[in-house]
């Protein structure tokens, strides 16, 4: 589904305030999986997922989408996207926001109830959609918000710290729902999360970057299959989070060694980066 | 209905004030130091309301019609002007805002003279404005033009604000849908930029009015209320409450014109509620 070879991003390339963001990173992302993205803050993940998303250039490399350059696959809207805040327009009741995708693609105004209609009750928000976003909980919002990536039916969602700003009860709520609607729409899914437990929740694998420049350090298997609230309580599941934590504290690998950034990789206690 | 009981007792507080004051102060003015801090509470400074309200009914001139009528006629000449200069100030606030977002450089070239443009007096370029009368438009128009040139200003920087207001994720949301530049202005930015317009229009339509009593005084057009007031004054040592009546016009005139634009929003949001 996601084919992405060397891949280098550099913010403002030959100036003094250059930011080396994603280096040569390589990643492949089959159909159907649920992949995290994990890293510290900085770390170049959101503009890993953004070069995927075409929404940012790359300096140097390719990135496939459906077997298509980025570019053409966002021509196409071969994706989804749902970012940390819900973003939904004020001025739209929940149901035009979920249309907005269909309504840009020019579908007919009863197939586009239609079809709002159904990405809503697959949210549990069908009783909602004469509301307004701002009579709408946060974690609502969210949910609204992926109704609306997914109403065009891609078979790709990409998620930028979804759950970040939710407290964590609906959090953990949302996370069974979103697997519990890619399972039912078989919808690929790359998850940029700072939260381990949430990444091991979720994904089938989970792939740890490093910072400055943001580099794909490792890329862990997450063994755990059918996912349900118990699961959140199995050794395996904890041992995964474990493994991630260790992959996150691992200094960088021979070819890149920094000796400034490696305290600071194996000094950010896990606590922080999963709350 | 409450406001309009509240707007009531301002406007009758505002008359009692008058009252007092003319029954109180002096009818020299107090001056402090050779200064007149205090104006004049003389009958010919400051006519009593009720012989205002009272000129109203009575002849504009021996024999003509009642001031009210020739008030309210000319109120009715300038609303036509101030409307054609809103609309028109409106409308070119509006294009170069779209413009100014559309293009960075735009912005950078253009804002500074958008500003600047505020700065020239009026008067300066009334005779230039008033020249194209009766060749290139009709007189009445060169006051709209006036009107106008003052009245895109508030359109032009408010809008501008509103079509950036919205956050980077609406405008990245939109990138991803590759919606193009127009599916973008037209779904977001121009809705996201409503709660910035109306204030700019309000204001926009006082700056139309006062740049069409200005407008008509300094380019001398004649038929509408700036004009009337320019004439009345004239007379303002042997008929007092003349002046004031044409006074009392262009402020009722303000007002009917900013009432019009508060019902155009309400009955905007509401055809957006439903």
């Amino acid at each position: 589904m996601i084919e992405l070879s060397g891949v280098t991003k550099v913010f403002n390339p030959g100036r003094p305030d250059e930011v080396p963001a994603v280096a040569a990173g390589d990643l492949r992302v089959g159909a159907g999986e649920f992949v995290s993205l994990i890293g510290p803050s900085g770390c170049g993940k959101s503009t890993l997922l953004r070069l995927i998303a075409d929404l940012l250039p790359p300096t140097a490399g390719t990135v496939t989408v459906a077997g298509k350059p980025a570019a053409q696959a966002r021509k196409e809207r071969r994706y989804g996207m749902v970012f940390q805040k819900a973003g939904l327009f004020d001025w739209r009741t929940v149901r035009r926001n979920v249309e907005l995708p269909l309504e840009l693609r020019g579908t007919g105004r009863s197939e586009r109830r239609a079809r709002a209609q159904e990405m809503l009750e697959l949210v549990g928000l069908s009783d909602f959609a004469g509301h307004y976003p701002a009579q709408l909980s946060g974690g609502m919002q969210q949910r609204v918000s992926i109704a609306r990536a997914l109403a065009d039916a891609p078979p790709l969602l990409l998620m930028d710290e979804p759950f970040g700003a939710l407290d964590e009860m609906t959090r953990e709520r949302l996370q069974g729902e979103l697997l519990r609607i890619c399972a039912a729409t078989g919808t690929t899914v790359v998850f940029v999360t700072h939260s381990i437990d949430e990444a091991v929740f979720l994904s089938g694998r989970v792939v740890v970057m490093s910072a400055r420049p943001g580099r794909v350090t490792e890329v862990v298997e997450i063994p755990l299959g059918e996912r349900n609230e118990a699961v959140r309580q199995a050794p395996e599941f904890f041992e995964a989070v474990t493994e991630v934590r260790r992959a996150l504290r691992a200094p960088k690998s021979e070819e890149a060694p920094e000796a400034a950034e490696s305290p600071k990789n194996t000094s950010v206690p896990a606590q922080l980066e999963a709350s | 209905m409450r406001r309009a009981l509240g707007s009531l007792a301002l406007a009758a507080a505002a008359a009692g004030v008058w009252e007092l004051y003319k029954w109180l102060g002096s009818d020299d003015g107090t001056t402090v130091a050779g200064v007149r801090i205090l104006p004049r509470a003389d009958d010919l400074s400051m006519p009593h309301l009720w012989t205002v309200l009272a000129r109203l009914g009575d002849p504009e001139l021996t024999g003509g019609d009642p001031i009210w009528q020739v008030l309210l006629r000319a109120c009715l000449t300038t609303l036509g002007i101030v409307a054609v200069g809103f609309a028109a100030g409106a409308l070119v606030g509006l294009v170069l805002a779209v413009l100014m977002e559309r293009f960075r450089f735009a912005e950078r070239g253009l804002l500074p003279y958008v500003v600047l443009s505020q700065t020239v007096p009026l008067v300066a370029l009334a005779p230039l404005i008033s020249g194209w009368g009766g060749t290139i438009m009709p007189q009445w128009a060169t006051v709209s033009v006036i009107a106008a040139y003052l009245a895109f200003f508030p359109v032009a920087v408010g809008l501008l604000r509103g079509l950036q207001s919205p956050p980077p994720e609406a405008v990245e949301l939109m990138r991803s849908y590759s919606a193009g530049w127009w599916h973008t202005l037209v779904k977001l930015r121009l809705p996201a930029a409503t709660p910035f317009l109306f204030p700019a229009l309000r204001l926009a339509g006082a700056a139309a009015v006062v740049g069409a009593v200005v407008g008509e005084i300094s380019t001398g057009t004649k038929g509408g209320i700036g004009r009337l007031v320019i004439e009345y004054s004239r007379e303002a040592t042997t008929d007092p409450a003349k002046v004031y009546t044409a006074m009392l016009g262009a402020v009722l005139l303000g007002l009917a014109v900013t009432g019009l634009l508060v019902g155009a929003q309400r009955l905007f949001a509401r055809g957006v509620a439903t």
